[in-house]
């Protein structure tokens, strides 16, 4: 029989690395992602896996532990919302500069600064475009649902673990604290030590007789080998953009106009495309469900197809400036965004399309809902 | 007179008064002649090495003067950035408790930009072995004030000596540390006379040896020199070690486990 609960995403997310066989969780509690830390404290990974779990004196701390254990070949996570997240760009660039893998939950909210506790997708561009010092890039993955936080736990340790890469989930508030129901797979046994050793070769797991000493470095003071080591990043990075890219379409073979939205607000399009093939607008949805890679080529061949595409994101305009490079300037590209922890309706959103593309500005007024 | 013994006469097992541990690799040191940063890479590459523990050893380099101490010694080690030397080592020692973990720091890396990471990691009680190389310096970027450096010694920062009216007092932090129940053992120990060399062998002995009890955080400093970063020859720089930085951070065991 199917395993099928009610959970919030947060919760999904964290019994999804339970079963993905992860080894440690070190995290910092923070509004709104404490119930992953939480989760695991009361749900007893250690007895059922053997999984460690520690709560960190802060976010650096946090992200260094899970240096010290992806450097060692093991499955790592830490998670946390946007203030902690910034506080770990250290760590992650020590990360992408000695290719470790791991798996990092975002569950955003909105900023600058202390911000808000309400949900937001502010921290795109520090997600999508490396966020710490040096030319890096992770793997960004954006859950649309609770059953994606959960599915993306495993899918974040798969793409890590087969890249040597860091993986972000990129969730929201709103789908960190939403509740909906979550099919579990059974549980994945974690790999033993002996495992590690002869899967991750490049592992820090004890210098035995048969090989010579692993070391974990980003540094090189030697320009010319600091150059190699960054091409060969970003020979990784161009090969996963050429590989690794994930997105979904809803209603897009006929669409004359284009919601692209990813997470929380691709679910509010959603259903603003329901509202819109309702009154006869042949409105569909690109999803990019991975953000870094960016579904590039997918939105290039659909600026053929066309006449514009209405960009919704809970920021000022960040996701925007991917799909107007991927567009170059074929269509029109417009963004509407909320703020501050705001999320747009359904209706406000299509009304916004409507505006931008279809009736005439004048024609139609949209009186937003009081907040 | 009796005949001259032969080189292969000599080179007997018996006559053996050192060797150099194997676990040194074969790379020129990096540090200033005269830098108690190599004596302190050998005596616990030694004990390493005369406890067989190379393949159970997983070391954390610090970021400062050695932070290539990783082409030095001929074990796994991770390089972490700056000060997080005690939270990586977290990381590693809970996934891998059978393991003998251990981080080398600077006075800089671990009792300034790593403050959090050290208290938190003595308080919790980890399982693991902080070497503490206490020079009263940054030496690595060439001479600056440290958290440890003395009151009016001059440094690239502290040009007129430091201040402590303005620049604050020398941090005991092992004094600190030693104070916290997850500590297990905590000593202070230098390099700089054969003596003392023998001395901080046993005492880095026995701060690996107490890893395998699980009882806590092991901590050995040693004050050292930066005769670079002081501006003197290494055997003033000894001298002044004696004269000055002794008295602040008296050496000897500091916390000894008790007896049960
Ligand atoms: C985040 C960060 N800040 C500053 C530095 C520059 N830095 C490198 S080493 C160092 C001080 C090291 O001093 P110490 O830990 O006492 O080691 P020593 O060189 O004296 O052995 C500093 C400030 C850095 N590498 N990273
Ligand atoms: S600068 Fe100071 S600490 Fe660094 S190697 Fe030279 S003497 Fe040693
Ligand atoms: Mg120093």
């Amino acid at each position: 029989m199917k395993d099928i609960r009610l959970m919030k995403g947060n919760e999904a997310f964290a019994e999804g690395i339970i079963r993905a066989g992860c080894d440690g969780y070190f995290g910092y509690p923070i509004t709104p992602q404490s119930e992953v830390l939480e989760y695991l404290s009361t749900t007893n990974p250690k007895e059922r896996t053997g999984m460690v779990v520690l709560q960190a004196e802060s976010e650096i701390a946090s992200i260094h532990m899970v240096y010290g254990g992806a450097a060692a070949g093991k499955r790592v996570v830490t998670s946390s919302s946007s203030p902690g997240i910034s506080l770990m760009q250290e760590g992650i660039s020590f990360m992408a500069g000695t290719e470790l893998p791991c798996l990092l939950l975002n569950v955003v909210r909105g900023g600058p600064g202390l911000g808000t506790i309400q949900p937001s997708q502010s921290d795109y561009f520090q997600a999508v475009k490396g966020g710490g010092h040096g030319d890096y890039k992770m793997i960004v993955l954006a859950p649309a649902s609770v059953q994606e936080m959960y599915d993306f736990a495993k899918l974040g340790f798969d793409l890590a673990f087969k890249h040597r890469i860091q993986v972000m989930i990129l969730s929201d508030g709103a789908i960190g604290q939403m509740m909906e129901k979550v099919e579990l797979d059974d549980q994945m046994p974690r790999l033993t030590d002996a495992e590690i050793v002869k899967r991750y070769p490049w592992a820090t797991t004890g210098k035995t007789p048969d090989r010579k000493r692993n070391i974990i470095t980003s540094l090189d003071l030697n320009p010319v080998k600091q150059e190699i080591i960054n091409q060969n990043l970003q020979k990784k990075f161009k090969h996963i953009e050429e590989t690794e890219v994930r997105f979904e379409k809803i209603q897009c073979d006929d669409a004359e106009y284009l919601f692209v939205a990813y997470g929380s607000s691709a679910r509010i399009c959603q259903k603003a495309v329901l509202l819109g093939r309702a009154q006869g607008i042949k409105v569909g949805l690109l999803r990019p469900i991975t953000l870094f890679p960016f579904p590039t080529e997918e939105l290039a061949r659909l600026a053929e197809q066309v006449h514009g595409m209405q960009v919704i994101e809970m920021s000022a305009g960040q996701m925007v400036e991917d799909v107007r490079l991927a567009v170059n300037g074929r269509v029109p590209v417009a963004h509407y965004g909320r703020l501050g922890g705001i999320i747009p309706a359904p209706d406000e959103v299509l009304h916004v399309l409507e505006q931008n593309f279809i009736t005439s500005k004048t024609e139609k007024k949209y009186e937003p809902a009081a907040y | 007179m009796s005949q001259l013994l032969t080189r292969e006469e000599i080179c007997v097992p018996e006559n053996e008064v050192y060797h150099r541990t194997c676990l040194l690799t074969d790379a020129a040191l990096t540090y200033c002649p005269g830098c108690g940063h190599g004596t302190a890479h050998r005596l616990i590459m030694e004990v390493i090495e005369e406890m067989g523990l190379q393949a159970d050893t997983i070391g954390v380099a610090p970021v400062g003067c050695s932070v290539l101490a990783y082409d030095f010694m001929d074990i796994d080690m991770q390089q972490a950035a700056h000060g997080r030397a005690p939270a990586v080592a977290t990381g590693i020692k809970r996934l891998y408790p059978d393991k003998f973990v251990f981080t080398y720091q600077g006075d800089g890396d671990l009792a300034a930009i790593g403050t959090g990471e050290t208290l938190h990691a003595c308080n919790r009680g980890e399982n693991i072995t902080i070497f503490f190389v206490n020079n009263g310096i940054y030496g690595m970027t060439g001479g600056q004030m440290a958290p440890t450096t003395l009151p009016g010694m001059k440094t690239a920062t502290s040009p007129f000596g430091r201040d402590t009216e303005s620049m604050g007092y020398p941090l005991k932090i092992t004094e600190l540390i030693a104070m916290l129940p997850g500590t297990y053992y905590v000593t202070r120990q230098s390099v700089h006379t054969p003596q003392n060399v023998r001395k901080a062998k046993k005492a880095i002995e026995k701060a690996i040896q107490y890893q395998k009890l699980n009882r806590g955080l092991n901590f050995v400093e040693i004050v050292s020199n930066c005769n670079s970063g002081w501006k003197m020859t290494p055997l003033e720089s000894n001298k002044w070690m004696e004269e000055n930085m002794f008295p602040y951070y008296p050496l000897g065991d500091i916390k000894v486990p008790k007896q049960n």
